[in-house]
């Protein structure tokens, strides 16, 4: 018995010694067999088709399939991940101790480049993995932009579904407008050649037309502390939301549709990568780290020379921006806005996802995002016992780790991209 | 000429006189002392110092420049820092990070450095960072710099505080009680380290203390306080030998 436990224990502590690049390398052959093996291995398992979300949606419609879906996640991620990440250590540890004596631009893009192909890999399978990674993205995106406020800043903000629609309807009008063939917009105005170099700009403009609107938030509600801003942005959330409804040349309740289809899964990934960048960058800096000495303790802040009121600020027109860039990609991966998708329930979800993975953190926002989109993708079957279910995990959260799962942590990216092991003479 | 000069400086709450026509006039390099008891208006003599608090009547001069109304964060740029009687610190940041904040109103690198992550940034953050290090080394924390402030020992966090006023630069430094809640040993090393700050910067400085000794020991000049109001000022043998100041510590000999 003694024996087995120690062995066990060598096992994982040997896992611990692989490295991030081993670990990409892992989940791209794990990817790789699925997209050339994937559909014999599922039909010799009994399985009609290759189980979209690791096997989720079977198991809760057919749970007679549970034992077979399980073993497909083994033998097609589990196997395959376990035993080259295991075999390959010292080669991976080698290669990724040669790899960060690059600049540190050219390792990042390495990893980049693995990650990006297995996404993408994974995603070929079925048009609807494509759109639950690309929205699990977006959800990324907006998590992080959120904990700015919420948690580095540490106020309590409600407005983001707001801002989100400010950057949909604004990128929406500006493509659709100039090139589309519509309805209320008039004919194309460029060629639609032209489209996907100036998408990025319909997005930005999306995201300043958000900050624009957060100024008239953050302008009464950063007078003072307190919950004014709670207040403030809610009232702002729905304010925007019966504007549009209102407005005619959007089209009102009925939503605007047609949108380009220019937010393929590379355009998204790379928002996103530049998003989690530019935010991790803010909040490393010491310009950054007054957000927390503002949530801490703001007379001692102001004491020691901060500009209180301009750093808090600075934080929510920045936070704005991202969420209404990330609202323009939503707007063109759906390819059809309506303002009743802007509202509490989205609010509700995106605040689940701050809460649930960690205030104060680039990896708990990563985290929060992508287990609670994926888990809501996943048991859509349950229909209506899915916002039992989620609550009751956000719930359990909040009683054994209050601040999150992955709270308080910096994201440094080149401690993370670091070799686990060392070689040679190296120390 | 006074680095600091205030004149006939005076603040209401409410209908409370809570100081009294105050002056002061401090050189650089010297040491002063503020004695009373307590709720006698020194903490809010240093409020009003630091810009926290607007005073209702009276003046402040810096360098002859009139600060009085200028927000908190500008007057500290300007030179005038100070510690908090109950240790205002962050309590989720470490150490280092709060000797580097306070560098706050002289980081360059601007918003575009803060996103981008320049060059510019990188290397000025790597000086902040330096610079930061020999506060603490002098503070003799240097080897806690990464620990979360939140863990620390009492005498750290108040050498914590100590370091982070200085890394603003000041030329004035408010000391608001230093040696609060310490034992004899502690006492003797943070009088040290005052001692040495005051010798290596050649600052001006002022404090707030309740225990005679280090008052006596430290400054050259004291003044007492009672409600509100300046009872005596001079050097420390006239202030211990004054009858006021011994009423008002002590109360009146006929109530006794």
């Amino acid at each position: 018995m003694a024996i087995k436990v120690r062995t066990s224990r060598n096992l994982w502590a040997s896992y611990s010694r692989v490295p991030l690049l081993g670990w990409f390398c892992g989940a791209l052959i794990a990817v790789t067999l699925e997209r050339f093996a994937g559909t014999p291995i599922a039909l010799a398992l009994g399985l009609p088709k290759i189980p979209v979300l690791f096997g989720l949606d079977i198991m809760l419609k057919k749970p007679i399939l549970v034992p077979n879906a399980i073993l497909y996640v083994f033998f097609v991620y589990g196997l395959p991940m376990g035993v080259t990440t295991r075999s390959s250590i010292s080669l991976t540890n080698r290669l990724a101790s040669r790899l960060i004596r690059f600049p540190i631009a050219i390792t990042v893009a390495v990893h980049l480049a693995l990650l990006y192909t297995t996404l993408h890999l994974w995603a070929g399978i079925s048009d609807y993995r494509s759109l639950v990674l690309k929205l699990t993205l977006i959800a990324v995106m907006l998590t992080l932009s959120l904990n700015v406020i919420n948690g580095y800043m540490g106020e309590f903000s409600c407005s983001h579904p707001g801002f989100m629609a400010l950057g949909a309807y604004c990128a929406s009008v500006f493509t659709v407008g100039l090139f589309v063939d519509d309805r209320f917009f008039g004919a194309v105005f460029l060629p639609p050649a032209l489209g996907p170099f100036l998408f990025p700009i319909a997005l930005i403009l999306g995201g300043f037309l958000a900050s624009f609107g957060a100024l008239f938030v953050a302008i009464p509600s950063f007078r003072t502390r307190g919950d004014y801003l709670a207040i403030i942005s809610l009232a702002f959330l729905f304010i925007v939301k019966s504007l549009i409804e209102n407005l005619e040349f959007v089209r009102g309740p009925r939503g605007l549709s047609g949108q380009p289809d220019w937010a393929d899964l590379p355009t998204v990934f790379l928002w996103t990568v530049l998003c989690v960048w530019s935010i991790n960058n803010f909040v490393r800096s010491t310009i950054g780290k007054a957000l927390n000495a503002v949530r801490d303790n703001e007379m001692a802040a102001s004491a020691m020379t901060v500009d209180t009121r301009r750093t808090k600020i600075v934080a929510f027109l920045f936070a704005a921006f991202w969420a209404g860039v990330a609202g323009g990609l939503f707007a063109h991966v759906l390819r059809y806005v309506n303002p009743s998708t802007f509202g509490i329930q989205n609010l509700a979800e995106v605040l689940a996802m701050v809460y649930f993975g960690g205030l104060n953190s680039v990896y708990g926002s990563i985290v929060g995002a992508v287990s609670i989109s994926l888990l809501g993708e996943a048991l859509r079957p349950l229909e209506i016992f899915k916002w039992i279910i989620i609550p009751l995990l956000l719930i359990l959260v909040m009683i054994f780790r209050p601040t999150g799962l992955i709270a308080f942590k910096d994201l440094d990216v080149t401690s993370l991209l670091r070799p686990k092991q060392n070689h040679g003479g190296e120390v | 000429m006074p680095i600091l000069r205030v004149q006939n400086m005076s603040h209401d709450f409410g209908g409370l006189r809570a100081v009294q026509n105050y002056d002061l006039e401090i050189e650089m390099g010297q040491i002063r002392g503020l004695i009373g008891p307590n709720g006698a208006g020194k903490t809010t003599i240093f409020n009003l110092l630091t810009g926290i608090y607007t005073p209702t009547e009276g003046e402040i001069l810096l360098d002859g420049k009139r600060i009085n109304g200028l927000p908190a964060h500008q007057i500290a740029s300007m030179g005038i820092s100070r510690t908090f009687q109950n240790l205002l610190l962050w309590r989720h940041m470490t150490v280092l990070e709060h000797v580097k904040l306070a560098t706050y109103s002289r980081i360059r690198y601007g918003l575009f450095g803060a996103f981008f992550g320049t060059t510019k940034r990188h290397k000025e953050e790597a000086e902040i960072e330096r610079k930061a290090y020999t506060l603490l080394e002098m503070m003799g924390i240097r080897h806690l710099s990464d620990q979360v402030v939140l863990n620390l020992p009492y005498g750290a966090q108040r050498r914590v505080e100590m370091a982070r006023a200085l890394a603003t630069e000041p030329r004035i430094l408010l000391l608001d009680e230093p040696t609060a809640g310490m034992n004899q040993e502690e006492l003797g090393q943070i009088m040290e380290i005052i001692r040495r700050v005051h010798d290596e910067f050649g600052l001006a400085i002022l404090l707030i203390e309740h225990r005679l000794k280090v008052v006596m020991e430290l400054c050259e000049r004291i003044q007492t306080l009672n409600f509100g109001e300046v009872i005596a000022e001079g050097t420390p043998d006239k202030i211990q030998n004054d009858p006021k100041v011994i009423d008002a510590y002590l109360g009146k000999e006929s109530v006794i």
